[in-house]
């Protein structure tokens, strides 16, 4: 299959080498993969902020970068909910709704996409550590995954997979809430931050660079050992 | 504790007080109560209880989705048919002999409630728990008419004695140790310091008896009004409220006009729908219909019942098709119960009658967009509200939609500014490369520097070193 990668624009800014795990893992798998240029942003950072009219422009502009794609698969489940959930309510009524709709069915989390569509669990990776894994609230809630990261990080090699007891909750980033009100998303990766680092795991794995944002830059200013990784870095097998 | 200052006067929440600078005092409080790591510790060990019960009883049903499909159904049907089903629940509660008065908005409920006092020659009044008359702000009203009103709900009773409104609106002294509560009623009542809970209440229920009897008139909520008998469902744990209602000469009852119901068959699917998701219970202790005053040949029952029906915007909401479905909530507080929001800011930060997820989306309504969207924007859209409401209310989408109503109503000219050039940017691939190169570039020199958003990220979290290439530009030279 021919994979369009869809590199959320933070990732693309911050975080190349997800992009890059993203890559090799489909690739290892037997799949083209495809960066189209003129992607940016999805949109979201206008949408969530209640300027839909901005958000419009953004999204309408990425159905036409995506055009034609057979899949497109992205490293952040807040990302691809824009694309899959949302675009097609901030589209519905315009002439890009179609457009939209069908982009939605072809879009997928990372993932999802490894397990759901290419029906694959275990991609031979290896990662000797403790991890416990950070639901990201658009994958849980808006995307409905909660199986697959699991599924993925309990066929790797070495890796003992430990549960918070914070499952569920949310790490507070919530992207401009994070620092409009900083002291509500501070003390939700307090909760969080603090759950996860008390299952003395070795890293946090996520499915959202967003989360990791908040929970690293908490976990590192409290100096707490668990350091947060993408759930592609660890399927790259980039820690051997 | 910062709080609003509700109950000294009518007048100071709704009117008088500065609505503009509720948004700071929100930021304040919630700055304020972050800080108080115990008590946010405290009352996420007080909900522990409740997410192990509720589990417990959600696994009871066969399929609890399901049942949140019916329930959402049949508060669907009552909402979308107002017009038909408000008339015939009137007409059955007046056939019983029960009297309706129509309020539209908060003062109109207040002075139909004070002059039924006054018609009843009233002195004493009992109240049970109502939530509807705290956003009216009831209790001031009728203590400015020098009327002597006492809570009989045991958590309202001991937030009418510390002063203060409720906290959660189902749990209203949620945030008050079982220590306090042995000194407050040693203060007010006179009794001896106990840590016993059974022994707390007889305390209240000992007070509470010789107060029933000596009331002139009981005020009440309701949780339904069942269309097709005429009857108001009333849910309870403690039996305060039958007494509220059975024992005065006089019952009022004081509703939203959103709580009918069309029959019984609904609300056998409600009710234990909102024990659940309220209170972890499979049913409520008691649930008791009230089809109109004593009947002739009857032995007991008050001489008179009323009902309040209150609008106060609700009709606004119903206008709305988009929000309409937060005129399902049935007030479990299951939205509260699961929101870190609520869990870290505490109840009394949102400065609202109704607390948390479901009262940030309709305080908007009920009191203006302008001065409480900032409700709307203190999430992070994580959707644990919505997951757990057992009548699907699309709580956290609706947060977007008054975030969008908002900018479009009252757009804050920064804001637009900020987002036209994001448009703008995102628009148009090179630029969006070069300004994220000078970002990653300078970020050292903003850290130095931080301009306010950047501050407020830096205050508690760092920051990962950015890469020297962009994925775009890797991307590129890949062999």
């Amino acid at each position: 299959m021919r994979v369009s990668l869809f590199i959320p624009c933070f990732v693309d800014q911050m975080f190349p080498q997800v992009g890059f795990a993203v890559a090799r893992v489909l690739e290892r798998l037997g799949h083209a993969c495809e960066f189209r240029a003129a992607q940016t942003c999805c949109g979201q950072p206008s949408f969530n902020a209640g300027y839909w009219d901005e958000a419009r422009e953004v999204a309408a502009r990425a159905l036409g970068v995506f055009a034609g794609s057979e899949a497109v698969v992205g490293p952040s489940g807040s990302c691809v909910a824009m694309m899959r959930v949302f675009y097609p309510q901030l589209l519905a009524g315009t002439p890009h709704e179609t457009a939209a709709l069908d982009l939605a069915s072809r879009t997928f989390e990372f993932g999802e996409f490894l397990v759901e569509r290419l029906g694959v669990t275990d991609v031979g990776a290896r990662f000797p550590h403790r991890v416990s894994y950070h639901d990201g609230c658009h994958g849980l809630r808006e995307l409905r995954i909660r199986e697959a990261p699991r599924k993925l990080l309990q066929a790797v090699r070495d890796l003992d997979l430990v549960e918070c007891d914070e499952p569920e909750s949310c790490c507070g980033f919530g992207g401009l809430f994070s620092v409009k009100y900083p002291m509500i998303s501070t003390a939700m990766a307090e909760v969080k931050g603090g759950s996860l680092a008390r299952t003395g795991c070795d890293y946090v794995v996520s499915s959202d660079p967003s989360c990791q944002l908040q929970l690293d830059g908490w976990l590192s200013r409290t100096g707490q050992r668990p350091r947060t990784i993408h759930l592609a870095e660890v399927l790259a097998g980039v820690e051997a | 504790m910062t709080r609003a200052a509700a109950d000294t006067d009518p007048k100071t929440v709704f009117e008088a007080e500065e609505p503009h600078l509720a948004k700071r005092k929100f930021l304040h409080d919630a700055a304020e109560h972050v800080r108080d790591t115990a008590h946010r510790a405290f009352v996420r060990k007080a909900l522990g209880g409740y997410y192990t019960s509720r589990d417990t009883q959600q696994a009871r049903y066969r399929d609890w989705e399901q049942a949140r499909d019916a329930a959402s159904l049949a508060k669907w049907s009552a909402v979308n048919r107002l017009d038909e089903l408000l008339p015939r629940f009137v007409g059955n509660f007046e056939a019983n002999g029960g009297r309706v008065h129509w309020a539209r908005n908060a003062d109109e409920a207040r002075t139909i409630i004070l002059g039924l006092l006054r018609q009843a020659r009233a002195r004493a009044v009992i109240k049970s728990k109502c939530m509807t008359s705290e956003e009216i702000h009831l209790n001031a009203a009728m203590e400015r008419d020098g009327y002597g009103v006492v809570e009989s709900d045991l958590g309202e009773f001991i937030q009418q004695l510390r002063g203060e409104p409720p906290y959660h609106f189902v749990f209203p002294c949620m945030h008050v140790r079982r220590d306090e509560i042995s000194d407050l009623f040693g203060r007010h009542l006179g009794t001896p310091p106990t840590d016993s809970p059974e022994e707390l209440t007889m305390i209240a229920r000992r007070h509470m008896r010789r107060l029933y009897v000596d009331a002139d008139v009981g005020i009440t909520g309701a949780n339904f009004l069942v269309a097709e008998t005429g009857q108001i469902s009333i849910t309870e744990n403690e039996g305060n409220a039958r007494l509220t209602a059975a024992l005065p000469r006089v019952h009022i009852a004081l509703a939203g006009i959103e709580k009918v119901v069309a029959n019984l068959d609904d609300l056998a699917v409600l009710l234990p729908m909102l024990a659940t998701a309220g209170a972890g219970q499979p049913l409520t202790c008691y649930n008791t219909l009230y089809a109109g005053p004593r009947q002739a040949g009857e032995c007991d029952g008050p001489e008179e019942m009323h009902l309040v029906l209150l609008d106060n915007r609700r009709t606004e909401i119903l206008a709305d098709p988009e929000q309409r479905d937060s005129l399902h909530c049935i007030r479990c507080g299951a939205c509260l119960n699961v929101c870190p929001i609520f869990k870290n800011v505490g109840g009394f930060t949102y400065g609202t009658t109704y607390q948390g997820p479901i009262g940030s989306v309709i305080t908007p309504h009920l009191r203006g967009l302008a001065d409480w969207n900032h409700l709307s924007g203190a999430s992070s859209l994580c959707g644990a509200c919505t997951d757990a409401c057992p009548v699907r209310i699309d709580i956290h989408h609706h947060l977007l939609h008054n975030r969008r109503n908002a900018a479009r109503s009252s757009p804050s000219r920064l804001e637009r500014l900020g987002h036209r050039l994001f448009a703008l940017v995102a628009s148009r691939p090179w630029l969006f490369a070069a300004g994220g190169m000078v970002v990653r570039r300078t970020l050292w020199l903003a850290k130095k520097l931080p301009p306010p958003l950047l501050r407020a990220w830096l205050a508690t979290r760092d920051l990962p070193r950015p890469p020297a290439r962009s994925f775009r530009s890797q991307w590129r030279s890949r062999p």
